[in-house]
């Protein structure tokens, strides 16, 4: 055993990087979920953005169109979703499920012929002066843009949702939709346009994984990660700073284990792995105390005549 | 313009034309998709619907149908009690693979002593374990207010990752060469879930699986429990004032899916399945959601769409090995049947009417 | 059994239909784990396919089902398969061992060949590679090219399969550099790119210099190119696209001379219910191109070392070895026999660590 050989910067730098892709889908779904939709296909449509934003970078050579193509192509897939959970009035749960399984099965049809290519590189945005703070330097400012562009991200829709109108209106859609509706905004419109929202964010989490984090393309391989962001959203209790905080709990998990492992350290690694769902869980019922609770339409349906 | 207008009760003509919609729909679309492969998908279609019942070898793949299916009715009549009175167990597949490891480590422990009182006791052990498992959201939910969609799900990976630690652990074959997965119980005889009648692919799983179809209908027609049930559901205020105590329906709704849910855990890794590893849930649990909403809710419902998710799988994998079509076509067509069952769902509930475009 | 019979019956009459219709060809079945484009265990199973209709032509039919659940559906495609005419099926994964044998156990006239298990009958063979032949070749260069002296080792699950791979790779390492430590991580899992990418990250950050994995994504790949001076050797495919630097060699699943050489023996008759243990020699593991960033002397010998395996002068576990705890294994000379490789469950002397169980 050497726990000197874990370096701490490096450590939390990774971690960060091991972050991201989870925020940016639970940033995403969080949206959702406030404005009371619950959408199971994060799975779906992380996988379905790593592929679109694999063949576009493939294809045009700019790892940037690529994330455009991305977040263009969840949130295209979100709004099959969309259509069915908001006009067609089809369960949520029911209709999510469907979504992963459909997204499953579309990106490994598009994926046909990508296996074991090489994407363009993306460049790393090392923040002159910044990254040159000893430790700070190393943790924080050494990534790609994306790992900024998440945090941005967590910052703008904590933002939006706590001070701005459109924020206001997103939640008293998500806590009453009735009421919202007697209040004349358009709740369907307006849950649609947080359904497209999430999924652009969880293409743009499914690409970080396929361009940049892996960098390949191999059928399926979000490997779970979209279900995850759904935990974490909980874990989160809707709060966007939490969301990150949690997705760094639960990505620190997993660098941490394989860390303690590599410094030869015995530990039951099933076990390490079933903590963060623990941990939520227990997170669930100490919020219950707590005011902060789940959004209150989350997971009706709505029609104006009812 | 397109208006909803909500039907007063449930068009009776609808609630049956709509599944069969569904199903045409998705063959039009899978059609596509398939002559788009460059496949004929006049013979794709044939090939995954009516080549598991009809064709040369309909023999061997209808009670095939039985095997895959009877997991999946035995789970969804579970989950849609709770569905129907807005209780959502989302978590079906970690009580599942409790159940399982349950059982089989009750069959374990025994091995290889062969007694009779094995396979009840094993029966016993499933069920409990699913029931245990779907008791934690519960009783989180009665004691704290917590949400059972998020606890029943996180615990799915808590128990995915319990059926690793078990299977290259505890229960690890001891004979097996140091490879990950426990003994084979359909070695067992005291513990095997054979076919009750060789051939016809019943097995206790499929039994248990009727009988709940059963159990569920009388349930939810001629019992005080089931009208609570459908009560709370319909209208929870109501209910309240009719003295449904709503903790007492949490938990009964939430218990009996998971025993039912751990039920066929068990009688897969003690039947077909045989062993315990570490990739032995095949998604049941999700699937089994799906099939209780493609039912409606039903329980003759979803006997009829677990006989259909069934078929798909059957049929789809005949499709790719005969016609060479990619698994991923196959899983696109079912993802397509279910997004067309629930868009013309909306059928039934409301009415589409034109409407000329107003002053709003 | 009824249905046992039924079946056979069924088969047999359709042997004969097919006979008669069309006796020249032969039909291969192959049962995969995962998706073809998994680019790595599954993807290889599926060269070894083509190169059989390649080499065959219209001789030969082959029909696969992907992503096949180990357990019933595995029985399910099998049956199938054999039921439609089938005369050879491959079954590529650990988890279709009992599948398999109650398949088999039905159509006594089909041929079943089972990757990597140890159960087999009268029509069921078994094969596996000796993947820690070319883990040998990995270690001597391995220990030859580090610098900070540390090997990062990322491993899938705690199998003997891999736990033989590491004693491998390690003994050659230490005999090649007598300074270097292994650091090694599990997974967990086979197959998440992104979890390989972390674990390579963590073993790099802990001052590994080369990488060895016993996982399947080019995820360790990108991760030793971004960190610069870092070497790694690809697995299962080829991974050419990260060559000459970081990848620097390779191990390549070839399983076409195998499954030609099969499928041409159930074509002249000759099939016989056999135990395959292939490595390097047979051409089931293959050594990928040494890439010019290794010094030329490191190229000669880690050759020449491929060579002696490959002809049998040399096995990769030739005493004297002795286990961690440094109780004696092999004496001066001894070599492994197949039964302790195949369950191998302890490190050899040197490692550091335990195996968690």
């Amino acid at each position: 055993m050497d726990l000197s050989a874990i370096n701490p910067t490096l450590l939390l730098a990774s971690l960060m990087v091991a972050a991201t892709p989870l925020l940016l889908a639970a940033i995403g779904e969080l949206v959702v979920e406030r404005a009371g939709v619950l959408n199971l296909g994060v799975e779906g449509m992380m996988i379905t953005g790593a592929i679109c934003g694999f063949a576009i970078a493939v294809n045009t050579g700019s790892p940037i169109l690529g994330l455009v193509a991305a977040a263009l192509g969840g949130a295209v897939l979100s709004l099959l979703f969309a259509a069915l959970t908001q006009y067609a009035l089809a369960n949520q749960v029911a209709s999510g499920l469907a979504l992963t399984l459909f997204g499953l099965g579309l990106s490994a049809l598009i994926g046909q012929g990508y296996q074991g290519i090489k994407p363009p590189s993306f460049p790393k945005a090392d923040i002159p002066l910044l990254s040159d703070i000893p430790f700070l330097g190393g943790v924080l400012f050494r990534h790609d843009f994306v790992v900024y562009l998440a945090i941005a991200l967590t910052a703008v829709v904590w933002w939006v949702l706590k001070y701005s109108r459109i924020g206001l209106v997103l939640r008293a859609v998500g806590e009453n939709h009735d009421a919202a509706h007697a209040l004349g905004y358009k709740v369907v419109r307006i849950r649609v346009a947080a359904i497209c929202f999430g999924g652009a964010c969880a293409g743009l989490g499914g690409a970080y994984i396929s361009l940049i984090r892996v960098p390949q393309w191999t059928e399926g391989m979000t490997a779970g990660i979209g279900w995850i962001a759904l935990a974490l959203v909980v874990f989160a209790s809707w709060k966007p700073w939490r969301a990150m905080l949690g997705a760094y709990l639960f990505g620190g998990i997993t660098v941490l284990q394989l860390n303690l492992q590599a410094a030869g350290v015995a530990i039951p690694v099933e076990y390490l792995a079933m903590s963060p769902y623990l941990i939520t869980i227990i997170v669930l019922v100490i919020m219950s105390a707590d005011k902060s609770r789940a959004p209150a339409a989350l997971g009706r349906s709505f029609h104006a005549s009812q | 313009m397109l208006r909803l207008e909500k039907r007063p009760q449930p068009s009776r003509l609808w609630t049956y034309l709509t599944p069969v919609l569904a199903v045409v729909l998705t063959m039009l679309c899978g059609g596509l998709l398939f002559s788009f492969l460059g496949k004929d998908p006049v013979l794709a279609i044939r090939t995954i619907f009516w080549e598991p019942l009809f064709s040369e070898f309909a023999f061997y793949y209808r009670p095939q149908l039985l095997v895959k299916g009877a997991p999946l009715v035995l789970i969804a009549i579970g989950l849609s009690l709770g569905f129907k009175a807005g209780i959502w167990n989302i978590g079906a597949e970690g009580q599942y693979i409790i159940g399982a490891l349950c059982g089989a480590g009750v069959a374990l422990a025994f091995y290889p002593m062969e007694a009779a009182f094995i396979f009840p006791l094993m029966v016993l052990a499933g069920g409990l374990g699913g029931w245990a498992w779907a008791m934690i959201p519960a009783f989180l939910k009665v004691r704290f207010g917590t949400n059972e969609i998020l606890v029943s799900l996180m615990l799915v990976y808590v128990a995915e990752q319990l059926l690793a630690s078990m299977s290259l652990g505890l229960l690890k074959n001891p004979q097996g060469f140091g490879f990950p997965g426990s003994r084979n119980l359909q070695q067992y005889p005291s513990a095997h879930n054979a076919e009750l009648i060789a051939g016809t692919g019943m097995h206790w799983g499929v039994v248990a699986a009727l009988i709940a179809v059963i159990f569920a209908y009388v349930l939810l027609n001629r019992h005080m429990q089931g009208f609570y049930i459908r009560l709370t559901g319909d209208a929870p205020r109501a209910a309240r004032f009719a003295g449904v105590s709503p903790t007492r329906l949490v938990l009964f709704c939430l218990g009996v899916s998971g025993a039912l849910a751990g039920l066929a855990g068990l009688f897969e890794v003690a039947g077909p399945s045989g062993v315990v590893s570490i990739d032995f849930n095949a998604g049941y649990g999700f699937t089994a959601i799906i099939v209780a909403f493609l039912g409606r809710l039903h329980p003759v419902g979803i006997l009829m769409a677990g006989g259909l998710m069934a078929l798909t799988y059957v049929g789809g994998d005949i499709a790719q090995s005969k016609l060479g079509l990619p698994k991923a076509a196959i899983q696109l067509f079912q993802g397509m049947l279910l997004f067309f069952l629930l868009a013309v769902d909306l059928t039934t509930n409301y009415r589409i009417r034109l409407r000329r475009k107003e002053a709003s | 059994m009824k249905l046992s019979k039924l079946l056979a019956t069924a088969a047999v009459a359709l042997g004969m239909a097919t006979g008669a219709m069309a006796e020249d060809k032969t039909k291969v079945g192959f049962v995969f784990v995962g998706p073809i484009g998994d680019g790595g265990w599954t993807y290889e199973h599926n060269k070894g396919r083509l190169a059989v209709e390649q080499e065959f032509g219209d001789k030969v039919e082959t029909v696969f089902v992907e992503s096949v659940p180990e357990g019933p559906d595995a029985e399910r495609v099998m049956t199938q398969m054999a039921l439609e005419g089938a005369d050879l099926i491959f079954t590529t994964s650990f988890g279709y061992m009992d599948p398999t044998i109650n398949v088999a156990a039905k159509f006594p006239n089909v041929k079943f060949e089972h990757a990597t298990g140890y159960k087999r009958a009268d029509n069921v063979s078994t094969y596996s590679a000796r993947f820690y032949e070319g883990r040998a070749i990995q270690g001597h260069i391995a220990g030859k090219m580090t610098k900070s002296n540390i090997v990062g080792y990322i491993g899938s699950y705690p199998i003997p399969e891999v736990i033989r791979g590491i004693n491998s790779a390690f003994s050659h390492a230490r005999k090649a550099n007598p300074d270097v430590q292994f650091k090694i991580v599990w997974a967990y899992t086979w197959f998440d790119p992104a979890k390989e990418a972390e674990a390579a990250k963590v073993l790099i950050e802990q001052g590994a210099d080369i990488i060895l994995q016993h996982t399947d994504s080019t995820a360790p790949q990108a991760a030793a190119q971004e960190a610069g001076n870092v070497y790694t050797f690809g697995q299962a495919s080829d991974m050419a696209e990260y060559g000459p630097k970081p990848r620097i060699s390779s191990i390549i699943d070839d399983w076409a001379p195998y499954y030609i050489a099969r499928t041409r023996a159930v074509m002249d008759g000759t099939w016989t219910s056999t135990d395959t243990w292939d490595g390097i020699g047979p051409g089931m593991v293959g050594i990928g191109e040494i890439s010019s960033e290794v010094p030329a002397d490191v190229k000669a010998e880690a050759l020449a070392l491929k060579d002696a395996i490959a002809k049998g002068e040399y096995h990769p576990f030739t005493g004297p070895l002795n286990k961690q705890d440094g109780s004696a294994w092999l004496a001066a000379g001894e070599t492994a026999d197949d039964g302790t490789l195949l369950g191998m469950n302890f490190y050899v002397e040197g490692i550091e660590g335990t195996i968690p169980q």
